[in-house]
């Protein structure tokens, strides 16, 4: 009994199990090697030894690449915004998400399901498509653009451009994010028992007080999946500031795709890989951390 | 003046009538009781009176103001649910507080109050768990503390006690009717369970399909249901159709169908040739062996058909000459003695007079 149990659970875990380490595991061992290497001439790797009694290429191993990172400050500081844009767009979302969230939750159950769907429509169309989408939506001959700058002209300020644009890269990180928020926030809101919320009625708290202190603790878990759910793949995203932000607007993703697809550095891009899994990893241990009485309760 | 009272007060869910012209005085100090079958309208009165729902009609008056347009959070009542309702991301210490809190008291007085009050529920160990990490019993004793500590004007109670098993429910009935006293505050109390309502009430309102049936204090109930739904609803009572033959100030003359005359004390508006059920409890049944049996007046004559010996008592259940059974409640009371009767027995059946009633259809 107690050996087929155990049996029968690797037999179940041990296909996943494998895949990992086959599909992430190693990926993830040929970036740190990588990353302790020279870049060759035209991408790949640099052979172990260059030229026959050269000192610095014996092992073949090197920690230039890190040195490298952290002897300019632009990367540190890329870093920096990255994560701000990520925090900022996580914020925005939860901000935006809460009350579409609770407003299902609340609304009556066969209408629940259309609205959930509706809020997942949008990924049946392409994600590239839907970014360029929004390059015409903010583009300067777009409705939107027209509007908003003549109400600027109307009070006398200067024009803007949209696209191209901090204000842009948000706007798109946001509009791709948000379903991420919704849907664990919703799930989280749906299992609210709602004589909890009675109780607390009579018990002379009136609807702000409800609110505060009975939905918004009892949401936390589903705060806290949402923002990874955005957080993590917001700080990654490339293709967002490669359309619709402009030359200041790169982030660490950009960087990284820059390496391995444009300068052809690959050992710095591996370096920047790691780096940016250090920080996630960091965050998230500490996110776990302050969440952890949040998650006591459930 | 009444604390509370009732007037007139009628709820609809669509065509259907589930409070119908309720009218209700509750007095203070008061442990008050809504019994009735379930789907009666107990919960639907309860949630009127809590400000969850608004009446359709009728007023609800505290102090003699009509409170009917006050939301739940500005009525100065606490309700204590079934499913207790206990907030699960919040202490125990911190669930108990919460009303304190509502009510905007200093965090220093919280404290101390939470800690007066644990200590007297008996639970001051349990302050840092929370509510998954307790008993059945041990979550109600947080509710009652929950909806006490900050002095509610009316605590309504909706079946409390409905989701305790039945040793742990006598223990909470105990405690309950101490911590009512001790607390003095009125208590608003719902169930279905007869023998809850007897044991705890000082006054009870018996309902059925949302109207008032009756409200008396138990005994009265017990001994003097005023018509049939209440005396077949509250305990167990023989009933034996029967009509009226004679009407007399002191008795009514009754004609048991296939059986005797019978009569029982006599009661208004009741004519002869109505019909109706001639009443009469178990435990108020005396059988006696045929042979020895002495003549009283009303005595039908039977065989004891079966009997369910439940350890204090003995029912037994009779088959008279018209193959209508009746049964008697007998305390085993006599040291070394088993059982007085055997099943094939032939007995006489009889009562006094005073015990017995009738109720028109
Ligand atoms: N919101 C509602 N909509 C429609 N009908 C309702 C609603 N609430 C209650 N009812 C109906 O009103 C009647 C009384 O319900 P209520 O909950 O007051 O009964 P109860 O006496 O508390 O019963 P129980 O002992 O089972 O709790 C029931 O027939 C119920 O179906
Ligand atoms: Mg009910």
């Amino acid at each position: 009994m107690q050996t087929s149990s155990r049996l029968v659970k690797w037999l179940i875990s041990g296909p996943p199990l494998l895949f990992l380490l086959i599909f992430f595991v190693t990926p993830s061992l040929i970036m740190i090697f990588t990353s302790f290497r020279l870049p060759g001439e035209f991408g790949g790797l640099a052979p172990v030894k260059l030229l026959p009694g050269e000192v610095a290429g014996d092992s073949g191993l090197t920690i230039e690449t890190y040195q490298f990172f952290f002897s300019d400050f632009i990367y540190i500081e890329i870093f920096l915004k990255s994560f701000a844009v990520a925090t900022i767009t996580t914020l925005i979302c939860i901000a935006m998400a809460y009350p579409l969230a609770l407003l299902i939750a609340r609304s009556r159950k066969k209408f629940r399901n259309l609205m959930i769907m509706l809020v997942v429509l949008p990924f049946a169309s392409n994600f590239l498509v839907r970014i360029y989408a929004w390059m015409i939506i903010l583009g300067p001959e777009s409705g939107l653009s027209h509007f908003i700058n003549g109400i600027l002209v109307f009070f006398g300020i200067a024009p803007v451009t949209l696209l191209f644009s901090p204000f842009a890269v948000l706007i798109g990180m946001v509009y791709v994010h948000l379903p991420f928020m919704i849907l664990p926030l919703y799930t989280n809101l749906e299992k609210h028992d709602p004589i909890l919320l009675d109780a607390a009625q009579d018990l002379g708290a009136n609807s702000w007080q409800r609110f505060w202190y009975v939905t918004w603790p009892q949401s936390l878990p589903g705060i806290f999946s949402g923002s990874a759910l955005v957080f993590i793949p917001a700080l990654g995203m490339f293709a967002i500031p490669d359309i619709l932000g402009g030359t200041g607007d790169i982030m660490i993703g950009n960087l990284i795709k820059d390496q391995f697809l444009g300068t052809r550095d690959w050992p710095f891009g591996s370096t920047l890989s790691i780096m940016l899994t250090l920080a996630v990893l960091g965050i998230a241990g500490l996110f776990s951390w302050f969440a952890k009485p949040a998650i006591r309760m459930t | 003046m009444a604390l509370l009272e009732i007037r007139n007060v009628t709820k609809q869910f669509g065509n259907f009538i589930a409070v119908d012209n309720v009218s209700i005085e509750i007095r203070a100090g008061e442990f008050f009781t809504l019994l009735g079958p379930s789907g009666c309208g107990k919960t639907t009165l309860l949630r009127m009176i809590a400000g969850f729902d608004a009446p359709d009609g009728g007023q609800i008056l505290l102090d003699g103001e009509d409170i009917v347009a006050f939301p739940p959070e500005k009525r100065p009542f606490h309700t204590v649910f079934q499913s207790y309702a206990l907030f699960p991301h919040m202490t125990v210490a911190d669930n108990i507080g919460f009303p304190l809190k509502m009510s905007g008291k200093a965090r220093e007085e919280i404290k101390t109050r939470v800690a007066e009050t644990l200590e007297e529920v008996e639970l001051s160990q349990f302050a840092d768990r929370y509510p998954h990490e307790l008993s059945g019993g041990q979550k109600q004793r947080v509710a009652f503390a929950r909806g006490l500590i900050n002095q509610p004007r009316l605590l309504l109670l909706d079946e409390p006690l409905g989701a305790l098993d039945e040793k742990l429910r006598e223990n909470m009935q105990r405690e309950l009717i101490n911590l009512q006293a001790e607390a003095g505050v009125t208590f608003i109390y719902v169930t279905h369970a007869q023998n809850e309502a007897l044991a705890l009430s000082h006054r009870i309102a018996v309902m059925n399909q949302g109207r008032i049936e009756q409200i008396d204090e138990p005994s009265r109930i017990y001994n003097f249901p005023v018509n049939r739904f209440v005396a077949d609803f509250i305990g167990k009572i023989n009933m034996l159709n029967a009509w009226v033959t004679e009407v007399s100030p002191v008795h009514l003359k009754l004609k048991v169908e296939g059986l005797g005359e019978v009569a029982v004390p006599a009661k208004d508006r009741i004519k002869v040739n109505d019909h109706g059920v001639f009443a009469v409890r178990p435990e108020q049944v005396r059988i006696v062996p045929l042979t020895t049996a002495i003549h009283t007046e009303f005595q039908l004559n039977g065989k004891i058909k079966d009997f369910l010996y439940i350890g204090d008592v003995t029912t037994y259940i009779i088959e008279l000459s018209n193959s209508t059974q009746i049964e008697a409640l007998l305390p085993n009371s006599v040291p070394g003695h088993t059982k007085p009767f055997e099943v094939g027995d032939t007995v006489a059946v009889s009562w006094q007079e005073q015990s017995a009633q009738f109720f028109p259809d």
